[in-house]
């Protein structure tokens, strides 16, 4: 049945870091690529070369404007897929038990064979996570790779999502959040990783790294090596020209 | 739900049967990828670990390949039009009648008069064979894409330093404190930037990005300045002024490695006037200070004075490092002079300026390497600077671009920063100065090749290919007065000079991989009015147009025949390091690709068919005295052919046995060699070579050993370009070879030997009061020109183009969401849908690069939305400057290397009062010759 | 959320549906003036319709039946469980009733009671979706529990009271549109939603992840004009309250209470509650669409 489990062994889910994403799609394009041809029905495309292209996508990278502290604007780049919830409300509505966490690493995943594609859990699930294939009329969602992350037919550095094994920026972490020496849990440690919508009690497990803080309009506290100089260096070139003599004898 | 109920997974699939190794090709990047083949078809695309340029990561573009190998645009066979050119009407003919068509037409040309033919290639991975093709054919009208791509940024990079950015350098990402960029969106380094930028932000390093629009890599940047377009150079030159104002430049740098102390000939008025002192040996002098001698600038162990002045029987001679000082602290540069121009406070450039000086000399590295240099002086460590930049198409489609790529580059070598560490290093076979590059070759004999090769760097009004009258040899005028040191040809003006006849007519426009007729080309519909008008007598003005492309383009129906390519995953391809190779600033390498499929259509490799063609038209070194092929295809020139003794297309596994590197026999083997390898060949440099590689002797030996050079060719980095001012001595007046008088002016003041900057706005482009505001394109990392929209997947992400418009535009002209504009610039006006952008300079509006399609092709419903409400700016921007009164054609480029000008657009913007449902133009569809591309897709249900 | 029509017509449907079987199995009403014989029937119809119509919404309609399997934890499955049993329970009870003329009280009333718990499990699957705010209060079950039993209640004949809960309805209704319009806004905003800025900074979307549309804009993100939304919620207002609360009045003191001009109200009153229902898809605001700027 589709209650959760009290507590999984593992918390498997992505670090996403806001800081470095160049927003360049790489891993919208791999997590499609990757599981259209592998676990559960292919990613379906409607009206592929037509007006109204649609196609079910596990992952999408949205673009936001952001205004800064000092009234500047940045632009900052979001990859969203499945954030694998702890308190998952999309497994607890699905009516036929084919949506489920599992118990041993808390990958929230689909079982497509029990699916009758109601839709409810895309409902309930606050981050638009959740697609429905639209030939299939089954859920897809992020499988965090399933089946690639244990595959051993993957040589073993390669076990990954293909989302992180593309991203070129490295800008994706994957990992073990219940394990506190994880590169994952570290870095959200280190870095204040976000927890989207805390309010929606969903207890998501990724966690997105903010934009650094930053002084976007150059640094206050470098030391000021260019005035002192400037009152020391004569303005004319003759004396120019001798300064630099003088420095040069010093080298 | 409990383990027990969970239903059982395979977790371990097999992912395919085997995999193939090869290169990407969806940018010019040239990733290495694994392709998943099972059962004989494409399954799955992921990144090379072990390759030199992606190390594992996929862009995009590269895992869509798939999508792109499958298209329903790929051409079938060999095309011979029926209808009018432009309409898409065409019959599928076989091969043979194909090629006997171009034989035909060609033969003639050939035997006659070569120059006739103009070959044009577009974004072209086989240059170095395609030129070699071309050279053979005897045709001086040869180039690529480079002239309207980013030849500023390439010139000006060899000139100045021996090499550029992107294929020729990059940062040093391991130990880069502090890191510039300027005016680049995605570029052809794709991944190795990515890479490298996640390295910075792993380090915590920081990244300055000089960009009007903040996206992509300017979004992750620490600090963002939105510049005005165009103002570039000045805004660097106003660094340097405030470095030099403080006196915070690489002195020992610029004694050294640089042409600083070189003393300037200083008599004025001669045709010597502001060239080097040269001895007997034309070697270039300099003042040593130790004997206070006058002596070569190669002489070991003296101590160059950059400052003294040299006084001899002829009068005063200053050195170059005397002539900066004067034209750099000079006033004009003053950050509070020039802030408002660049749209940056004089307080931040001073700022910027100073960030610069104090990583650059606070915070130096010193790395524990010995080296020994040029002049047997040896070295205990290496002193880097840990700053380093980066630049593309932003400062160098403009036509002040060549000036301002030069000044980034004088900013690079003031703080002492090229190839040290954590600096800007060169990717071999770079370094390489202008002056060990070939000279452009165009001397024509019908019915032989070409005198040699037909790009190089020119060194003064000698090499400029013009006639004894002065008229241009070259139908796209490289070469000539009006854009000297065109290095990459122009290909952006050979449909209109062809058209226009000027400077002479030609016979047949032979093209490969470039949609002219649509994104590649300024002036869009007039350039679809040159390849389709008719002379009275009903023939065409461009009379045959042979065209090569893989897939149904705009420009497939502008030709008379096309030569169906193959897709990537189906041909071999070789990345040479003759060419523009794929080695990375520690490592040299090349690579190939080869069929890890076969076809299931009537197409072939196109570097296949052009040898094919090569041998029917039995052109020199394609055939033997018998008339016999030499190369049945070109897998088998890729093995066997030599540029020169032991130097082939790929450097690795040379030799009988495949041991050789570099140098070495052809080996039978080689690309299964290459196969076996990954794709790829790839050699790490040695420690001791890796940086100061200009003047670092075990690097030039190691260069020489691996057949990038024959000779050791160490030099000094070009801040003063004699070659420049030779040109400026010439229109002062002196010397034989005199450009026309109405071009003596732009001469003089653009062939500033020392870096300089003007405003675009003299460009003729612009009028700052009827069309204030600047218009720009990015690419989008996800899509690549016209050919990411028949990807199914990719299409999805860039659909349409909005015109992003600033706060300051938006609210003056009352915009809302949804709303349409009316855009027009000097030259033409486009109706097209807006949206608002605040991280933008407030004068300038952009859009993404070729999202939009004539509708009709790449097999999209004629309805889709590329073609309604997608767009090109591209309408807006002419060839050619407008008419100035004096009957002349004056091009859109910059008037040292006929770089087109693209960013230098302005525009009017008026608000529609309507939601349109199409933009404007209009163009009328074309019809398709491929079928019709299925409807719902399920790509992966049969694996 | 999209307004399917097959979920307007199942939740309006068998809420009617079992809000009918709700006062026909408390054996309240006149028989003279509703026949059992064609009212049960017309009950389970109705019920029934709109039960089947809610398959029309699946992907996979034939594994239907697994549907029924999560009762625990699922409140679709608990609706899906319920309304079956309910049914076979009011089935007994109508066979009893109508066939042997048995009215067993107890049975009725379990049965009656049944009904409310199908109707709340319903309102249930809505109500709970945190991530759609404007459904998420407690009033919502309440007031799936009024439409079901208010129109149903004209067969107790009895205009007064009719008309009271008529008037009931159209006050809930009212207070949960304007409560409505409240919850979105303490529910998330597009800073919670990305973590991007935590005080009071602009933040918007500059482009969506897709030019295209996708499942999710088109499911879960529907925008409706505000002032279509006006007119509509007046139009179903008259309709599924003040005029039947009209009419019922009518009855009252003309007397008129024959079958068709009482079936009149109802299907008034269904009309309204279709708009009202189209309103409670259409204009409720998924979480999601915050991701999208909308
Ligand atoms: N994904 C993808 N990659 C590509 C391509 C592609 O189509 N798609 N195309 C390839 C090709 S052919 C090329 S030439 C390269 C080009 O690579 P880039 O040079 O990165 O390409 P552009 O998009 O032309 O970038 C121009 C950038 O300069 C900025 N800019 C414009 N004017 C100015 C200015 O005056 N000053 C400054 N500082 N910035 C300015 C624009 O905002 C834009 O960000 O990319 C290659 N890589
Ligand atoms: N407004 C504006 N316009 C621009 C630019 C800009 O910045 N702004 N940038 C300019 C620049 S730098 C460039 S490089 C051009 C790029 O523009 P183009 O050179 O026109 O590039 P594409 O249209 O992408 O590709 C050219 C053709 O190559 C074909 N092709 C693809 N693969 C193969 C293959 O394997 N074999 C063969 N034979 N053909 C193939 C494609 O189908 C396409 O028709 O655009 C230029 N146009
Ligand atoms: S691949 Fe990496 S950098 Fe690119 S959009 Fe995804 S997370 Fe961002
Ligand atoms: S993100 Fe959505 S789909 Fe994923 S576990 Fe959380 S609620 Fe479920
Ligand atoms: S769509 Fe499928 S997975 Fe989602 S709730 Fe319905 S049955 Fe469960
Ligand atoms: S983990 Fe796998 S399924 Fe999830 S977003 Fe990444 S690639 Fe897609
Ligand atoms: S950057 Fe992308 S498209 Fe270009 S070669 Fe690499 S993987 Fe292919
Ligand atoms: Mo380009």
């Amino acid at each position: 049945m589709t209650s959760l489990p009290k507590n999984t062994v593992k918390k498997l889910g992505l670090a996403i870091d806001l800081d470095t994403c160049v927003g360049c799609h790489a891993c919208v394009i791999s997590c499609k690529e990757w599981n259209t041809s592998n676990y559960g029905s292919p990613l379906s495309d409607m009206d592929a070369y037509g007006e109204n292209p649609t196609g079910t996508f596990l992952n999408r990278v949205h673009t936001y404007e952001v205004e800064t502290e000092n009234n500047d604007y940045k632009v900052v780049h979001f990859p969203k897929s499945c954030l694998h919830c702890e308190d998952a409300p999309c497994v607890t509505v699905c009516p036929t038990g084919a949506s489920y966490k599992r118990e041993e690493d808390g990958i929230v995943l689909v079982n497509e064979d029990a699916c009758i594609g109601c839709g409810l859990c895309a409902w309930a699930c606050p981050y638009g996570a959740r697609e429905m294939d639209a030939d299939a009329g089954v859920m897809k969602k992020c499988t965090l790779c399933i089946d690639r992350i244990y595959n051993e037919n993957i040589p073993e550095e390669d076990r990954q999502p293909a989302c992180v094994r593309a991203c070129p920026t490295n800008a994706r972490h994957f990992g073990d959040f219940a394990d506190p020496s994880s590169h994952v849990a570290k870095l959200s440690t280190s870095r204040c990783g976000i927890e989207l919508m805390p309010e929606l009690e969903a207890k998501p497990v990724n966690r997105y790294l903010p934009p650094r803080l930053k002084t976007d309009q150059g640094s206050n506290n470098l030391p000021d090596i260019l005035t002192p100089m400037i009152n020391k260096v004569p303005k004319n070139l003759k004396g120019f020209l001798s300064w630099v003599d003088k420095v040069l004898e010093k080298i | 739900m409990p383990k027990g109920l969970q239903p059982k997974l395979d977790i371990s699939p097999k992912v395919s049967d085997t995999i193939k190794k090869t290169t990407c090709y969806m940018c010019a990047c040239r990733c290495g990828i694994d392709v998943h083949i099972e059962n004989g078809k494409v399954k799955y695309i992921e990144g090379n670990k072990d390759h030199p340029v992606n190390k594992g990561v996929l862009c995009a573009k590269g895992s869509a390949g798939i999508m792109q190998h499958y298209s329903p645009a790929r051409l079938r066979a060999p095309l011979k039009r029926v209808g009018e050119r432009g309409s898409g009407k065409f019959k599928e003919i076989s091969w043979n009648e194909a090629l006997d068509i171009a034989k035909n037409i060609l033969k003639p040309i050939q035997k006659n008069a070569p120059e006739k033919l103009a070959f044009f290639t577009g974004r072209d991975q086989s240059q170095s064979f395609t030129g070699w093709w071309a050279q053979q054919f005897g045709t001086p009208n040869y180039a690529a894409h480079g002239g309207f791509c980013s030849v500023n940024m390439a010139a000006a990079g060899i000139y100045t330093l021996g090499g550029a950015f992107w294929e020729f350098g990059s940062p040093d990402w391991d130990k880069t404190k502090l890191f510039m960029i300027f005016g680049v969106a995605e570029d052809h380094d794709s991944n190795p930037i990515k890479i490298g930028l996640g390295k910075l932000k792993k380090r915590g390093a920081k990244i300055i990005g000089v960009n009007p629009i903040r996206t992509g890599y300017n979004a992750i940047a620490d600090e963002w300045i939105g510049i005005t377009p165009g103002t570039d150079g000045l805004f660097i030159l106003s660094l340097i002024h405030t470095l030099f104002k403080a006196g915070k430049i690489d002195f020992n740098y610029l004694t050294r490695y640089t042409n600083a102390p070189f003393l300037i000939n200083g008599i004025k008025n001669t045709k010597e006037s502001g060239l080097f002192l040269k001895d007997k040996n034309e070697k270039p002098l300099v003042l040593d200070k130790k004997s206070g001698a006058v002596v070569p600038f190669d002489t070991p162990n003296i101590k160059a004075d950059i400052t003294a002045s040299h006084t001899d029987e002829n009068g005063l001679h200053r050195t170059v490092f005397q002539l900066m000082a004067d034209k750099y602290l000079c006033k004009d540069y003053a950050p509070n002079k020039v802030a408002k121009s660049v749209g940056i406070s004089a307080e931040r450039i001073v700022k910027i300026a100073n960030e610069l000086a104090t990583v650059a000399f606070e915070e130096e590295i010193v790395f524990d390497q010995e080296w020994t240099d040029w002049k047997g002086e040896r070295h205990k460590k290496m002193i880097g600077r840990p700053v380093s930049f980066h630049a593309m198409r932003g400062i160098s489609a403009h036509s002040n671009g060549f000036q301002t790529c030069r000044s980034l580059h004088l900013l690079q070598i003031l703080l002492g920063s090229v190839e040290v560490p954590g600096g800007f290093r060169f990717k071999p076979p770079y370094p390489k100065p202008a002056t060990a590059h070939p000279k452009p070759h165009f001397k024509v004999t019908p019915g032989s090749p070409l005198d040699g090769p037909h790009l190089g760097f020119v060194h003064g009004p000698d090499d400029l290919a013009v006639n004894e009258e002065g008229t241009p040899i070259r139908i796209d005028k490289a070469f000539t007065w009006e854009n000297p040191m065109s290095s990459h040809g122009l290909m952006h003006m050979v449909i209109s000079n062809a058209h226009a006849g000027d400077p002479y007519k030609i016979d047949t426009l032979f093209m490969y991989m470039a949609n002219m007729a649509w994104n590649s080309s300024m002036n869009t519909q007039g350039v679809m009015k040159m390849l389709t008008d008719k002379k009275e007598d009903g023939t065409h003005v461009i009379p045959n147009i042979i065209y090569s492309d893989s897939y149904s383009s705009e420009m497939v129906a502008f030709a008379d025949l096309v030569l169906p390519d193959t897709t990537y995953l189906e041909r071999h391809d070789c990345i040479s390091l003759l060419d523009r190779p794929i080695c990375e600033a520690d490592t040299v390498a090349d690579s190939i690709r080869w069929p890890v499929v076969n076809p299931d259509r009537n197409v072939k490799g196109f570097q296949s068919t052009l040898i094919d063609l090569g041998v029917r038209l039995k052109l020199p070194g394609m055939v033997n005295d018998k008339g016999e092929a030499l190369y049945k295809d070109y897998a088998d020139y890729i093995i066997n052919h030599q540029r020169r003794p032991g130097i082939g297309p790929l450097a690795g596994f040379r030799g009988k046995d495949g041991d050789c590197r570099g140098r070495g026999d052809p080996n039978p083997d080689q690309i299964n060699a290459y196969i076996k390898n990954g794709g790829f060949w790839s050699e790490k440099i040695p420690p001791e070579a890796q940086y100061f590689k200009p003047w670092n002797s075990s690097y030039q030996k190691w260069a020489v050993d691996r057949g990038l050079f024959d000779s050791i060719q160490p030099y000094v980095f070009q801040i003063y370009v004699e070659p420049m001012r030779k040109f400026q001595i010439a229109a002062e007046g002196y010397g034989l070879k005199q450009p026309p008088d109405q071009l003596r002016n732009q001469i003089k003041m653009s062939m500033d030997p020392l870096p300089t900057w003007w405003s675009t706005k003299g460009s003729g482009n612009e009028s700052s009061n009827e069309f204030p505001i600047h218009a720009i394109t990015q690419r989008p990392a996800a899509m690549y020109h016209s050919w990411g929209s028949q990807n199914a997947w990719l299409r999805q992400i860039h659909g349409e183009n909005p015109l992003y418009i600033s706060t300051k535009i938006w609210e003056k002209h009352n915009f809302s969401n949804g709303d349409w504009a009316l855009l027009s610039s000097k030259h033409g006006k486009i109706k097209i849908p807006v949206a608002l952008m605040k991280a933008l300079n407030e004068d300038t509006v952009w859009t993404w690069n070729a999202i939009g399609k004539r509708a009709g092709a790449w097999a999209l419903d004629k309805n889709a939305p590329e073609s309604k409400k997608g767009f090109l700016l591209n309408h807006l921007i002419h060839e050619l400057l407008p008419p100035k009164g004096d009957g002349l054609r004056w091009s859109n480029s910059d008037p040292i290397t006929g770089q087109a000008a693209w960013y230098d657009l302005t525009v009017k913007i008026e608000k529609i009062d309507m939601t349109l449902d199409i933009a404007e133009p209009v163009i009328a569809p074309q019809d398709s010759p491929v079928p019709k591309a299925p409807h719902n897709i399920k790509y992966g249900h049969e694996f | 959320m999209k307004p399917a029509t097959s979920l307007i017509i199942f939740t309006v449907l068998s809420g009617f549906g079992f809000g009918l079987l709700f006062w026909l199995n408390l054996n309240l009403y006149s028989s003279t003036n509703f026949p059992d014989v064609i009212i049960f029937p017309t009950a389970f119809l109705i019920s029934i319709v709109g039960l089947i119509s809610s398959s029309f919404h699946l992907g996979n309609p034939q594994r239907a039946l697994l549907a029924f399997t999560q009762w625990r934890s699922s409140w679709l499955s608990t609706e899906a469980v319920l309304a079956v049993l309910t049914l076979f329970t009011s089935f007994i009870y109508a066979v009893l009733s109508i066939v042997f003329k048995l009215y067993i009280f107890w049975l009725g009333l379990i049965a009656s009671g049944m009904c409310l718990l199908t109707i709340f499990s319903t309102a249930m699957i809505y109500t709970q979706m945190k991530t759609v705010p404007r459904w998420n209060m407690k009033v919502t079950p309440v007031l799936f529990l009024l439409y079901g039993t208010v129109g149903g209640s004209i067969i107790l004949n009895n205009g007064l009271l009719s008309f009271f809960l008529f008037l009931i309805l159209g006050s809930v209704q009212i207070w949960t549109w304007k409560m409505g319009d409240q919850q979105f806004k303490r529910s998330s905003n597009i800073r919670t939603a990305t973590g991007l800025s935590t005080k009071d900074k602009y933040i918007r979307m500059l482009e969506p992840p897709h030019t295209g549309s996708n499942y999710l804009l088109k499911e879960m993100v529907n925008i409706v004009a505000q002032k279509h939304i006006y007119k509509l919620r007046w139009i179903s207002l008259c309709l599924l309250s003040l005029l039947p609360a009209i009419l019922c009045l009518l009855t009252t003191t003309a007397n008129i209470n024959y079958f068709t001009f009482l079936a009149v109200i109802c299907v008034i009153n269904l009309i309204g509650t279709l708009i009202s229902r189209w309103l409670f898809f259409s204009e409720a605001e998924h979480v999601v669409g915050l991701y999208y700027d909308r």
